[in-house]
């Protein structure tokens, strides 16, 4: 049997009080169930090893392509290499000339987070960090040079493990 | 009995008083500005209103100052670096705004991305359309006076936000859509914590439901107050939640075919025939529900296989254009991509973005409304000063 | 007046002492209730912590936040009526200041057992009315002035339902002393049960419409459009800067603390409790403190209604405030008094 539906005008006007106390009650229930504040700097959070906190370089890897610097779309990397000549690998061989490495910076006040350079790195030289307190009160250091871009490598987490269903990934060339 | 000298002058005095009263009182043709600097705009939008005592008489929305340049930085960007600074159009709905590029540029080059990219598309998609509505809910209610709510759509949304920074690395910019697919898949664990938080989520729908929906002072608020109809929605071009709260019945990811998974997973396009305040906020709340559904199927359904298809390593698009539009959730946002085939980034880009289509209804909207309904009308519409201005 | 501690002293001094006393708890009172209801009980609804770092659990925000106020540059507007303007915040806190005198704390807890006592009260307390006219005009704002406007035609328009509520209070207790009433609900049996005298019960409209009438007179959501319409226009508030600004902030605070008391007073039967009845001997003095203690709960109680209303409701627009006051509130209070007053000749009938 359909439930006696009361006139419309007595409906909305019992309505209103109800909705009213029940909006108070829900807020009332939110008190009850606690802040979620994570009260930093006391507590912290841990980032998914995913995020994108700082950019850490591996120099060893660097080849100086230039490659991350051309497609920074904010042009925020600052390269400069020399070309040495090294003695040749076995006996008999022809001598080496090998890139070195002289100024690898990042300008963190530009640098807008969207990883195109450790994407686009051939030689895996650049890796993400969830690490994010390295702000200054200057913003002159705010440019990292290459040894503080190589201590951020302590701070690279592994790759998580990926969803089920997913293809394995490919490994970069070292 | 006489009338003395002195009651007629007070009498003329009385009357002097009252005139310079009315006189220094009259709000008639005041003009007042509205930001750009203003906690009810959504970023630096400035609306002109002359008023006349408590109406409205003349609006103007003034947008621009937010202009970055987007059309002109995407002739001289690469198709990566576009689609890194697209993600700032709409901040809050982040991965959505990458979509109809992306698939812009995959129709150029004849490229498909496999079926498991289009369903964590779709999925990622819906989760931004949840980030970016779930704002909605939370400040059109605090804009009304409730200051509650915003506080537990922020909650709730960090959720979503640390869902979407465990895929892709940025909760608010992803930046993670590539041509012929994604960057990376998504990492273990991620597809069940995601249909927590969207449990979570219609949680918190169904608070705003007891907080704002069945309260009478919200519904006193906002019903009746900014109705557009239908025939003037589709004339100024309005689309997403505000044309559907006029009940114009258009959605583009049921109308439109398109590579994303949306006809994979059973969902309902809502409409309200009212096309008020209330309506525009109904009907996203309703969206919000509909997308943690989606998103819930399609993570049930999920194909497995690559998540890129094979791409030469350096894009090179052929010459051609195309025009892509998605349903994103402020609207119809659509990308005409233009190549000349050469290596690099497209010729040129128009972005359609759907914020721009929404105020421009503001002055037609604002005629003869009362000062207090502004705020709540200018909410109710929803727009983001980077979907107006680019 | 007998004294509270072996003191006896003159009639002046005495009063003076009271006064200071009364001082001391409205600030305090209007102090804590910032504290406990604006800083945490407001963050707590809203899923967060509030202030924590400035004392423990953050207790000395408010020290911080008047020492910051008390710095800073004393803005006169270039076009303002100086006078009127520097005089509007002091109009306003002392029309709350002088509700103090007449409530009562503790069984002997009171400045002055006024006679009007309720009359007094709700009469001083619209004086702030004038406050609110005075900063809209003074700063030279055109639209300062309209939001002072609006403010004062809500608050005349919720004196009405305010006073009309506190008049079934009146006839139950047949006096308009604050003490009387108090002793009143201590003796009212309802259904032959003492603890259930409490005019909470037998006039529960009343109480209603009283705490209604007070979020309003507070203008607070969801009635604050005066001073929330900073959305677009000014509220009458908005030339105020530093320690006038702090006036009005601390003016308001103890209004709520001084409305919660006197509802406290009037519905809840104020600082007594079953057993606090006379009789206590030589531990009169635990009395006083016990009575206080049971009046700070009620006031803390009633206060935590008027914010957990505050924070959890939108905001009424002016036109639908006004006739909430005059199309519901003031028939409904004429009813209350109505059948009071039918149901007192029937019982002594």
């Amino acid at each position: 049997m359909p439930k006696p539906t009361l006139p419309e005008p007595i409906e909305r006007t019992i309505q209103a009080p109800v909705g009213i106390v029940k909006g108070l009650k829900d807020t009332f229930m939110t008190m009850l169930q606690g802040a979620v504040t994570v009260q930093y700097p006391h507590e912290k959070e841990t980032l998914a090893p995913r995020a994108r906190g700082v950019i850490a370089l591996l120099e060893e890897n660097c080849t100086v392509c230039m490659l991350c610097a051309r497609q920074c779309p904010d042009w925020c990397i600052y390269i400069e290499g020399h070309k040495d000549r090294e003695p040749p690998r076995r006996e008999g061989g022809k001598p080496r000339t090998v890139s070195k490495l002289d100024r690898f910076d990042i300008d963190y006040g530009l640098c807008m987070y969207c990883g195109i350079c450790v994407e686009v790195c051939p030689f895996d030289a650049l890796h993400w960090s969830p690490e994010f307190e390295y702000s200054e009160p200057s913003i002159a250091d705010l440019l990292h040079d290459k040894h503080r871009l190589g201590q951020w490598e302590r701070a690279v987490p592994e790759a998580p493990a990926l969803e089920a269903g997913a293809e394995s990934p490919k490994g970069k060339k070292k | 009995m006489t009338v003395t000298e002195r009651q007629v002058s007070a009498y003329i005095a009385g009357q002097a008083a009252d005139a310079r009263v009315r006189f220094e009182l009259e709000t008639e043709g005041m003009t007042l500005n509205i930001g750009p600097q203003h906690p009810a705009t959504h970023g630096t939008l400035r609306v002109i209103v002359r008023l006349d005592g408590e109406q409205v008489v003349w609006a103007d929305p003034v947008a621009g100052y937010m202009h970055r340049g987007y059309e002109k930085l995407c002739e001289v960007r690469d198709y990566a670096q576009v689609t890194t600074l697209i993600n700032r159009i709409d901040w809050l709905g982040s991965f959505c705004n990458e979509v109809p590029f992306i698939l812009a540029a995959e129709e150029l080059m004849g490229i498909e991305a496999p079926p498991r990219a289009q369903y964590i598309r779709t999925v990622l998609f819906e989760m931004g359309r949840v980030a970016n509505l779930t704002l909605f809910l939370g400040d059109m209610a605090a804009q009304v006076g409730a200051l509650t709510p915003v506080f537990y759509a922020f909650r709730d949304r960090e959720y979503v936000l640390n869902l979407i920074e465990a895929a892709t690395g940025g909760r608010f910019h992803p930046n993670f859509d590539r041509i012929g697919g994604l960057k990376e898949d998504l990492p273990k664990g991620w597809i069940d914590e995601t249909k927590l938080v969207m449990r979570k989520i219609r949680g918190f729908c169904d608070e705003i439901d007891e907080l704002l929906i069945g309260n009478r002072i919200f519904e006193e608020r906002c019903r009746g107050i900014g109705v557009i109809p239908r025939d003037v929605a589709m004339e100024y071009g309005l689309s997403g939640a505000n044309a559907r709260a006029s009940g114009i019945d258009f959605d583009l990811r049921r109308d439109e075919p398109s590579p994303l998974a949306w006809k994979d997973a059973d969902w309902k396009v809502w409409t309200h025939p009212d096309g008020d305040s209330f309506a525009r906020y109904w009907v996203r709340q309703q969206e919000v529900r509909e997308a943690t559904r989606i998103v819930e199927q399609l993570l049930d359904g999920l194909p497995s296989g690559p998540i890129r298809a094979k791409t030469p390593a350096r894009i090179r698009v052929p010459k051609g254009e195309t025009w892509v539009h998605t349903e994103n959730p402020l609207g119809e946002m659509g990308f005409y991509v233009v190549s000349d085939g050469s290596p690099g980034g497209p010729f040129r880009c128009k972005i359609r973005t759907p914020s721009f289509s929404n105020v421009s209804i503001v002055p037609w909207l604002l005629r003869g409304v009362y000062v207090p309904d502004v705020i709540t009308i200018l909410a109710s519409l929803y727009f983001i000063l980077g979907d107006i201005d680019r | 007046m007998t004294p509270i501690v072996a003191l006896h002293a003159a009639y002046w001094n005495e009063t003076i002492l009271r006064l200071v006393v009364a001082l001391a708890i409205a600030l305090t009172g209007a102090g804590t209730f910032v504290y406990v209801y604006l800083f945490k009980m407001v963050s707590h609804l809203q899923s967060r912590l509030g202030p924590m770092e400035t004392g423990p659990h953050g207790s000395l925000q408010l020290m911080a936040e008047v020492v910051k106020f008390i710095q800073k540059e004393d803005v006169f507007p270039r076009r303002s009526d100086r006078t009127v303007f520097a005089l509007a915040p002091f109009v306003v806190i002392m029309s709350t200041l002088m509700i103090y005198v007449v409530i009562p704390a503790g069984p002997r807890l009171v400045v002055s057992r006024l006679d009007v006592g309720a009359l007094y009260a709700l009469a001083i307390s619209s004086l702030s009315v004038i406050g609110v006219l005075m900063a809209g005009w003074a700063s030279a704002n055109k639209y300062s002035l309209i939001g002072a406007l609006r403010g004062t035609g809500q608050l005349i328009a919720y004196e009405l339902p305010l006073v009309l509520a506190v008049v079934g209070v009146v006839m139950m207790a047949g006096s308009l002393n604050l003490t009387t009433i108090v002793t009143a609900q201590s003796r009212f049996e309802l259904f032959g049960f003492r603890g259930l005298g409490l005019y909470v019960i037998p006039q529960f409209v009343g109480f209603f419409i009283f705490m209604v009438s007070a979020q309003a007179e507070l203008t607070q959501t969801p009635f604050d459009m005066p001073v929330a319409e900073s959305e677009l226009v000014a509220g009458y508030m908005t030339e105020y800067t530093g320690m006038r600004f702090l006036v009005f902030f601390i003016g308001e605070f103890a209004t709520a603390f001084a409305l919660a008391g006197l509802a406290a007073v009037m519905f809840l039967g104020g600082w007594w409790f079953p057993g606090m009845g006379a009789g206590w001997g030589h531990l009169a003095w635990a009395r006083e403190l016990v009575g206080f203690g049971v009046m700070f709960a009620k006031v803390m109680l009633l206060g935590f209604i008027i914010f957990w209303v505050r924070f959890t409701l939108p905001r009424f627009r002016e036109d639908q405030l006004q006739a909430f006051a005059w199309k519901f509130l003031i028939p409904l209070s004429l009813a209350n008094i109505l059948v009071t007053g039918i149901a007192k000749v029937a019982a002594h009938a």
